[in-house]
Parts: structure tokens; sequence; C-alpha cells
């Protein structure tokens, strides 16, 4: 609190980023510990929680001529709102432009919102929220631990792998010396464990990191681990290695290789930096494998013979952060043609990113589906792409991931607990900004395009995902804080926060795909086209607070409602028959029954409720502007004439139409 | 003329290829006179495959050995290879399908042939008549709670009754009261293609009206014609008293200038007082149809990568052509609807942009025009040319509207598809022909089918119409951002790309739709159903 210098300030206009009538609303601006909030003259609120405040930047103004730097802040939120205040003191102005710029930052977890968010529950409730994701639960339903998987206690204690869950499960024939021989050669300890086992193919999905550079050329407790994956799926001799970087950064390196008749060479540090060394390394020794591999190797390819190794390409956290980046930059741009858009999403090349993690994510289910193949993903510390590619291949294979449940269970398994660093990557806290990238966000991309091309597949609709989205970066729950579950137990997030998932069920009809098939034999594995049409820019996740750029409905809400409405007649119909049925028991008098039936309709609660719904399709992102169609041509950019029109009448034009609502 | 001349080769067999996603198709291949059809032979499913010959687009021919290929590239964007047995075979059947496909005369097309059962000629014809709209007209201004003058403004002329004004005209055009038949043939002599100002759509929220008309031909000498001049002054005088105007010109300031060495230019401020011209460019013709070849080309490669294709949409330029369309006419509509001012637009020939713009403004100010029925009232009135990218981008437009507003119009994207198929090739007679006194000469109205009555058949309706329709009285103001406008895949990917497996969503959309129709405490009142 020690950095609220004003709390509320009256009489400031907030400027829409896209309006090009300079429309603006005028109202207060209060300052909380918490959040920001703007209350305009309709009392319409605007909430921004500090946590979301991605930046905060004075603008340049040009009044009558001269150009003067004033403090009014421009806030860029971490959920694509972008907001504009104009503050009429200057003081006022640098007051909280100095403030929001403290609050957007904590230095430690114990200032984030969710230690302080309390919504009024005790205790055991708290506690059972926390407990409707059990992992436990979710690999019993996988069908492991069985005949050929276990649950390991290697890493009970956090030992072996800092940065792993307490709990692994791991191939029954891979002893404890294996495991720890394994975790020592991998970076960060991070072994192959199983991510997703397919129950009815018996094969699985691994993950770990990159082997360490500095060992000897060979681990054979790893080559170990390795062959008891495999062994584990007595579907198939065979298992891939999926490397999930790409492969063009090792070419020149590879060409070498193949010059001198595949012989490994040492690199002079001098040439390559630091990460370079580290990856190029990491392929030196996946090279070596995969010339073992191939029966040129130099030794033992009788260990190797049953790996296949895999390249898909996709790109590091500093590209993707740059990417996406590159895409605000493009979208953010007032008055953009048609050109520009399309040239700033061709150099963001986040479509192309997209691509890349969905069609990693396409070969690993097909290894499953089609080979019956086991596979081993990594990247270099394994918490990143893998991630992406483990969660998005299971949710192809199983259509368990695609409810609202199971989609909670998959983030928790696949993200949560294996340690993708929320924290870091989302910038909770005022650290390093190399550590920030948008990894999540892509993933939850890759799903809405899902979503798109199987619009039968998914239980959950957009909403969904927006509002998961909304909170990795909200810090309201503990789900997301913290790096890795050994910090979190650290920092004792289930006692002291509470968790997302319980406030999403209870919401859970907001986020219900109306038009959702859960028996359908054709969606039991997903098998996406990936041809570069079927790839959108995502208008409702990069302009979700940006009403006046079209489409604003969504069309599943409308059909969600209409079929809840369906269901309440429905119910409405059949308490009326029962109604009558009493009352006809009662008197055989024809008349009076018919009497009851017109006095009870006007009064039956569900008309009610169906003559407002028009009303309520409002998309369930809390503040998020929604009116029904009718739309303000003032809020849209047609042309520079319509400036002309009112130079010729001054006088006929006001500033404010105010937004057409359609009344039912 | 006998077709039989035309066809070399009746029979050969053949195998048709598909596309990636369905099998080949084997049978006897049949040329008719409108048709080429594929038998695949009694012991197979009555899978029989049809293509009316019209909408052959173009033919390659390969041969080798003792069989060849014909690739055919239809006008509905279809690219379908046959392969052929037998050289000659081959070489016939490509001629054949040749001859036929380019056939100019349009009393030998197949919509003079076409006689399905469960329809009557002459059925739908009447549906939509300028009388018809004049009598709208006629009611919102009796009806309009704007002051009195306003009331008797419009009157419906027949100065055009034998196409000697305008041949591109109908036979009766609504005009400003005050001004006289004889005045009206004097101020189309001033017009381009005789093409003088009349009315296209009277906004009775706030009696404003919009017209349309071609360039006046102003020429070298700023000649002036006082009929014309007199015609617009009236349009603004029994509007409103001192009611403003506005001219969209649909070419650029520097090309209107230009088209006076050419005989034509644009209306002198001076000669229209309260008229002012804005300049609002809009590609046409020759750019419209290339970006349009360069959009098909890059949407026929599923190859390619995301850079090359994002490149690719860039380049074509079309989405900006929407964005163009779109913006023009919501200034059009904004004139009207915000400043209370008439509207004039016009191009050269005022035949093709003019009428995008026209069209569009309608859809957006009018509720009416969103209704089934009205949206094909609308084609009918304004649209003269409809095999041209121009009526594709207009049915984009559209598209984007339907999409920015699911629930403002009452057909789907199944209409639009349907009319941008039958506006290329069709067993239906309302698209033949590109004036009303072509289509008089013709007797297409007596000979052939109405498009309206084949469409307005109710096995049709669940294709055609949108599910979430609710009639929205507002005007519908799109958002014109790149971020806002997308693609219409369902068009121009719809043979290259496999379809999304979402037709059984639709379906299930149609499925709760319908259930709350049913169920629903009010049915929508329909104002579509055409009643004959």
């Amino acid at each position: 609190m020690e950095h609220i210098r004003t709390t509320k300030v009256e009489q400031v206009k907030l400027l829409d980023r896209f309006s090009t009538s300079n429309k603006s609303l005028t109202g207060t601006l209060y300052l909380t510990a918490t959040h920001l909030l703007f209350i305009d003259s309709h009392q319409k609120e605007t909430w921004i929680l500090h946590h979301h405040i991605a930046l905060v930047e004075k603008l340049a103004l040009t009044t009558s001529g001269c150009q003067c730097i004033r403090s009014d802040p421009v806030i860029q939120c971490k959920n694509f709102r972008t907001v504009h205040f104009i503050v009429p003191r200057e003081r006022d102005c640098h007051d909280i432009y100095n403030s929001l710029l403290q609050l957007s930052k904590q230095a430690k977890y114990e200032d984030l919102y969710a230690f302080s968010y309390n919504p009024k529950q005790n205790d055991s409730e708290r506690l059972r929220g926390w407990q409707l994701v059990a992992l436990a639960e979710e690999y019993k339903r996988m069908g492991v631990p069985n005949s050929n998987w276990q649950l390991s206690d290697a890493n009970r204690d956090y030992k072996i792998c800092e940065t792993y869950p307490r709990e692994l499960y791991v191939p029954r024939i891979a002893s404890k010396p294996i495991i720890v021989g394994s975790s020592k050669f991998r970076s960060k300890g991070r072994f192959p464990v199983l991510s997703y086992y397919h129950q009815n193919k018996e094969a699985a999905i691994c993950r770990c990191s990159q082997p360490l550079s500095g060992f000897s050329a060979r681990c054979l407790e790893d080559e170990h681990l390795l062959q008891a994956i495999s062994k584990a799926n007595p579907a198939n001799r065979y298992m891939y290695v999926m490397d999930t970087r790409p492969r063009h950064r090792m070419q020149s390196w590879w060409a070498t290789q193949k010059d001198i008749g595949r012989i490994i060479v040492r690199i002079s540090s001098k040439i390559w930096n630091d990460e370079k060394i580290r990856e190029s390394d990491g392929k030196k020794r996946l090279n070596a494998m995969a010339n073992r591999a191939a029966g040129k190797g130099y030794e033992n390819e009788d260990n190797y013979s049953n790996i296949r190794f895999q390249f898909v390409g996709i790109e590091n956290i500093h590209v993707m952060r740059s990417s996406l980046q590159k895409l605000l930059e493009v979208n953010g741009t007032k008055g953009l043609s048609v050109s520009d858009f399309y040239s700033g999403l061709e150099n963001a090349g986040w479509l192309r990113h997209i691509k890349a993690v969905m069609d990693a994510a396409i070969f690993l289910a097909k290894a499953i589906m089609v080979e019956n193949a086991s596979v081993l993903v990594h990247c270099s510390d394994g918490w990143d792409r893998t991630s992406q590619v483990c969660s998005l291949g299971s949710l192809l294979l199983d259509p368990y991931y695609r409810t609202i449940r199971g989609f909670m269970v998959l983030i928790e398994k696949d993200w949560i607990s294996f340690g993708h660093k929320y924290s870091e990557r989302c910038g909770h806290l005022d650290g390093d900004p190399k550590e920030v990238s948008p990894v999540f966000t892509q993933f939850l991309e890759c799903v809405w395009h899902l979503t798109e091309q199987f619009p039968q597949g998914f239980e959950f609709n957009e909403a969904f995902l927006l509002q998961i989205h909304e909170h990795i970066h909200s810090c309201q729950f503990g789900n997301f804080i913290g790096n890795c579950q050994k910090e979190r137990e650290e920092l004792k997030l289930k006692e002291k926060t509470y968790s997302l998932w319980p406030f999403l069920l209870d919401d859970q009809e907001k986020y219900f795909n109306p038009l959702y098939s859960s028996t359908s034999q054709k969606l039991a594995a997903l098998e996406p086209n990936t041809v570069s049409f079927n790839f959108k820019f995502w208008r409702n996740m990069y302009h979700q607070f940006d009403g006046t750029l079209h489409p604003r409905q969504s069309v599943f809400n409308i059909i969600m409602n209409m079929n809840e409405q369906n269901k309440q007649l429905q119910k409405d119909v059949k308490d009326l028959e029962s109604q009558i049925k009493q009352h006809k028991n009662k008197q055989t008098d024809g008349v009076l029954t018919k009497e009851l039936l017109n006095s009870v309709r006007p009064e039956s609660p569900a008309l009610k409720t169906s003559l407002c719904l028009k009303e309520q399709t409002l998309l369930p992102v809390n503040d998020a502007l929604r009116t029904i169609e009718g739309s303000n041509p003032a809020d849209n950019r047609y042309s520079e004439y319509a400036d002309e029109f009112s130079k010729a009448e001054p006088a006929v034009v006001s500033s404010e139409y105010g937004v057409a609502r359609m009344t039912c | 003329m006998e077709f039989s001349e035309l066809i070399r080769t009746g029979q050969a067999q053949a195998e048709l290829l598909r596309g990636p996603e369905m099998p080949p198709l084997r049978g006897t291949l049949c040329v008719t006179g409108h048709h080429l059809l594929l038998s695949p032979g009694p012991q197979a499913t009555p899978d029989l495959w049809l293509l009316l010959l019209r909408s052959v687009d173009s033919i390659e021919k390969r041969v080798a050995g003792d069989a060849g290929t014909i690739t055919l590239r239809c006008k509905d964007l279809r690219v379908l290879q046959l392969d052929i047995e037998g050289v000659e075979a081959t070489l016939d059947i490509a001629r054949s399908i040749e001859a036929l496909s380019s056939l100019e005369s349009v009393i030998t097309s197949f919509p003079f042939f076409y006689r399905p059962k469960g329809l009557r000629l002459g059925e739908a014809w009447h549906f939509h008549p300028p009388e018809r709209y004049y009598k709208r007209i006629a009611r919102e201004t009796w009806s309009s709670p704007l002051p009195v003058p306003q009331t008797r403004a419009w009157r419906l002329s027949e100065a055009n009754e034998d196409f000697s004004l305008c041949p591109s005209y109908p036979r009766a055009v609504i005009v400003p009261r005050a001004v006289d038949d004889d005045a009206l043939a004097r101020s189309a002599r001033f017009r381009q293609g005789g093409r003088f100002p009349v009315l296209s759509y009277y906004h009775a929220p706030r009696g404003t009206v919009l017209l349309r008309s071609s360039q006046p031909l102003t020429g070298r000498q700023k000649l002036r014609c006082a009929e014309d001049e007199e015609l617009l002054r009236a349009v603004l005088a029994e509007a409103r008293p001192g009611a403003r105007g506005f001219i969209v010109d649909t070419r650029s300031a520097q090309a209107a200038k230009q088209a006076r060495m050419t005989g034509g230019g644009t209306e002198a401020k001076a000669a229209y007082p309260g008229w002012k011209r804005l300049h609002r460019p809009l590609e046409r013709g020759r750019p419209l149809q290339e970006s349009f070849v360069r959009l098909m080309e890059a949407c026929g490669d599923p190859e390619q990568s995301m850079d090359r294709w994002l490149s690719r949409l860039d380049g074509c330029r079309w989405l900006s052509h929407v964005k163009e369309a779109l913006s023009t006419a919501c200034l059009a509509a904004q004139g009207m609807e915000w400043e209370g001012a008439c509207i004039l637009v016009h191009g050269a020939e005022g035949t093709d942009s003019t009428l995008l713009v026209t069209s569009l403004a309608q859809l957006i100010l009018d509720p009416l025009s969103r209704t089934m029925a009205g949206f094909q009232e609308l084609i009918e009135r304004e649209w003269i040319q409809h095999e041209a990218p121009i009526f594709l981008l207009f049915l984009d437009c559209v598209w984007q509207l339907g999409r920015q507003f699911p629930l403002s119009l009452e057909f789907g994207e199944g209409m639009l598809l349907a009319l941008f198929d039958h506006s290329y090739a069709s067993p239906f007679g309302t698209f033949l022909c590109n004036s009303e006194k072509e289509r008089c000469l013709c007797e297409v109205r007596t000979r052939t089918h109405s498009l309206w009555s084949g469409l307005n058949q109710p096995k049709e309706q669940r294709k055609l119409r949108n599910p979430l329709y609710v009639p929205n009285p507002l005007a519908i103001w799109p958002s014109v951002e790149p971020q806002s406008l997308r693609l219409w895949q369902g068009l121009f990917l719809r043979w290259t790309h496999p379809p999304e497996p979402s037709e059984v969503a639709w379906e299930k959309v149609w499925q709760i739709a319908t259930d709350q129709k049913t169920e629903g405490s009010q049915p929508t009142d329909s104002a579509s159903e055409p009643q004959p």
C-alpha cells in the first residue's frame, strides 16, 4: 500500500484504442491494493488487476502544435487488454503512473494477490478444492501402475530432480540405480518418465530433458532406461525419441558430420556461444545414437537398434517471445490496412510457430495410433516445448482431456506437476525478462485451433480457454504460482491460497460447448489437418477487450442459451403437466383446469427467463463489453470522409452516439 | 440448330478423379446438349455424376498411349480430371465439350429446356418487380412520422416502357415526383448508357434516399444538362428543406477527371448546389479479376508453408477489396442514417461497383433486406451482372456481415454459395442475360423457371437459412478492421481443402434452433416466405 499515493482521481478519460472519433469515456479512477478500477459515467466498471499489467508507458501527446511528454498512462495487460487514460492534472497523472509501475511488479511471492484473495470459504472447502484434481487418480484412469509400469519412489524427497513431482511412473524393469544414473546424464536431472499411457495400444508418451554434455560419450544407465521404456511396450519393438528443437540450428554441424564420415568432432568453444554448445553437445549425443541406430556408428549398435530419432522444429522461448511481441505490435496498430496486417502476421511468424507445435503433437499421436510405438519427447530442459507436445499429443489421443474436468487434469499433469515455470514464463515477479515467454498461451491457442476444426470434439468452449489464460497471469489462485511442485510446497500454497478449478467448475455452464458430442467414435482420436489455410488469427484472444472489432458475439453462447432455454421449457411443460394432473385428481371440473392453466402460464419463471435471455447472451468473460447485434458507426473506421460529413455541418454530429442496444 | 451436330462422340469409358478425399468414379461418360454425365453402370450405386456444360470455364486435354486425360476448370472453382479410354474418344469428347460450353445463344441454354417436377412456369417471376418496391415506399412515406411534403415525393415512372431511355433499366423506375418523363429522357441522354439517377433505396427512419446512376457525360467541354441538375435538386428539395446530398464516386478523383477525355466526367460543383462529391476508388474489371485469380491460385496449394500462404493472401489483395467495398457502403449508409443526407452513387457505367455499394448499404440499414425474401428482392432490383467477380465480391461482403452479425441475416452461407453457383451456370433463368431488355426479348420470364421458385421450395430451406436468425430492427455496422475480416473458406477452399467436419455440427445447431422455435414462446414473425 505504501506505493499508492493517490487513491482516487476524478474526470479521467478512458480512450478506445481503435476508435477514430477519439471517443472516450469520462469517469473516476480508483487505485486499490490489488486492482485499478475505472467507473464511467454510465456506472460501467472496468477492473484491471495489477498483476495483469505487463507494461505502463507514458505517452507523447501532441496538443495544439506543441509536443510534450505527459505521464498519461498507457497500460498493456498480459491478457492483451490495452487501456489509455487521460488524467487532467499532471500531478495525479505522475502519481498514478509511478504507483502502477510499482504495483505491477512484485518482488516476492507473498505479495501476490492469491495470498490475500479471500473468496469466503472455510479451510475444508479450500482443501476439497485442491483435492479436486488428483493426479494419482489420473494415472489410475490411464491404467498405471500395471505389469509394465510402476510408481517410483526415487524422487519422493526431490532428491533426484527438484523440478519433477514426487510421484513418477517408470518402467517396472528400471531399477533405482538405473534411474539415478540416467538422471545424472540428463539436464537438471530430468530423466525419462511416463507422461501418458495409452491403454489400448499399451504405448506410452514419456518425457525428459536433453542429454548432458561433458560426460563420456555414453551413459549405460540412460541407454538402459530407454530400453526399458521400449520393452514396456509389448506391441512394438521400436520406439521414437522426439527432439522438439529445430534442426536448422544444427545443420552446419550435421554437415560436417557427414563430411568426415560421421565421426564426432569437438567444436571449439570460440566458435559457439554457450547456449549453442549445450545444444550442439546434446545433438552430438543424439547423432551418435542415431549413428548406432543406423548401424553406422562406432560402438554398441545393438543397444539402440530399436530407437528411431525424429526432429520437429519448435523454436525456443526467446524466438516465441519476440514473435508475440511482433504480433502485438501489428494488431495494436490503429487503422491497419489489410496488407499491413497480413504482412505483419507473416513477419511475426506466430502462426508458423503454432503450426510447428501442432505438427509435432500430430507426429506424436500418429506414432502411437498408427505404429503402436512409444515416444520419448524432449527439448532442452523439458519443461516448455516438451510440455506443449506431450499435452497436445495426449489431447489428440484421449477424449477425456477434451472435457472440462479432463482439461484441468491435463494442465495439472503435463504443465504444473512437471515443472513448467509459470512464474518465470508469465513474469509473476519482477525478474529476468528473458525468462518470460508465451509458451502456455501457444498451447491454449493450439487447443483453440482444434476446437475450430472439431466443433463437436470438445466439451468446453472458447471462453473456458480465455478464462484459464486470464488466470495464469492473475495470480488470484495458487495453481500457477511458482515454478515447480517443490517450490509450491515450500510456499504452502495449498494452505494459503485457493485452487482455480473448483471456481471454474462452479461456473461450468458458461464453458459448455453446446455442440459437444461425447459419443462420436469418429472423434475418439483427433486427426487435425494442418494445412496453412486452417490457421487463423485468434481475434477473441488478442482483441478480447476491443469491443469495436467484431464479431463480438459468440455463436456458441447463443446456441448454448437456446439449448438451456429448451431444457427449461421442457421442464416447465412437465411441471405444468404434473400440476394439471394433481388438480385433475382433486377436482374433475375441466373448466377449472383451464383457468388454472391460464393463470399459471404468465407467472412461469421459465418464461420470464426466456424473455430476458437475450439480455444475458454475454460472453462469460467478466467485464467484456458484449451487446446484442447493433453497433455504432462511430466505433468503426470506415473512412476519412466520415470527418468530412461533420466538417460540412458540425452542429449535427455529436461525439457520443452510445452503443445501440436491442431490446426484447 | 441441333446439338447433335456439335457432339462428335456421345460415349466413352472414363474415370473421374474427385480430389484427395473421394474415391475415383468409373463409368460411361456421355455428352448431351447441356450436360456431361458419368454413369457408373447398373452394378454400382445410383451414383450418377452430372456437370452442366455451361459451368466449364476451360478445358485441357492430354493424350498418352491409347488413353487421354481431360482437365476441366469450372466456373464454380472446381477442377475435375477425367481419364478416358481411347485417344480418338478423348479428342472427340474434348471438342464436343469445347463447342457446347461456349455456345453464345441464350435461348438454347439449359434453362429453356429445364422442366422440373413440382414447379410451374411463370412462378415467382412476379415477386420482385419495381412496382412492388414502389408500393413499399408509398406505404412507408404515408406512415412516416416526418413532415408532410415528403409523403408524395416519389413516383413510379414508366418512361422506360420500351427501353428507349435505358436498355439496362427495368421498364418502371422510381423518380422524384417533380420531374416529368421528358426531363427523365433528357437526363438519360446526359448519362452513360442512359442510366439517369433513380431511387435505389428509401430510408424511412430518416426520410433519406439512396440513388444510383452512371457518370454524367460532361466531356471535355464540361457540358451541363438542366434536367439532370433539376432531378438532383428535386431529390434534395423533397427530402427536407435544406437537405444535403453526397455523390459517392467509386473512382479516384483523378480517374474521374480523366474520364472527361472520353466523354464522361463528374458533376460540377456549381451545377449541383447542395451536393458534395466524395471519391472512394474501388477496383473493378481487370484488377479485380486478377485479384480473384491470384487468390484462387493461392487457395489451390495445400502444401505451401504458412509464410507463403500469408504472403499470397496479402499479395492477391482480395480482402483489401472486401474492406474497401464494405467501408464505402458504410460511408453511404452513415451519410443517410447519421447525417440525414441523400446519397447518389456512381462510377463510370454505374453497373458494377455502384451496385456493390448500393446493395451493401441497404443490407446495413434495412432490416427487410436481411430477410430471405428481402435479399432476393434486393438482388433482383440491384444486380445486372451476376457472372463477374464483382458479384462474388458482393457475396463475400455479405458473408462478412453474416459472420459479424450471426443473428441478423435470415439466410445463411448456403444461400450465398447457391447464388454463386447459379450465377455462373444454372438450370434456372434468373441470372440469364445482362439487362431487362434482353430478358424481355428472350422471353426469359415465360420460358424458364425462376431461381427463386427453385430455392424457395421447402426442401431447400435447411440448407439456405440461418437457424439463428432473429429479426433485428437496427442498422448493422460492420467492423472493417483487417482483424475482423476473414477469408471465406466455405467458398474459396470449397474444392481444394476437404470440408471440415462441421456439417454434423451444423445439423445439431439446426436441431437446437428448431427445437426452440417449436417450443419457444413466440414463433418469429416470418415476413420472408413469399406467398405465390
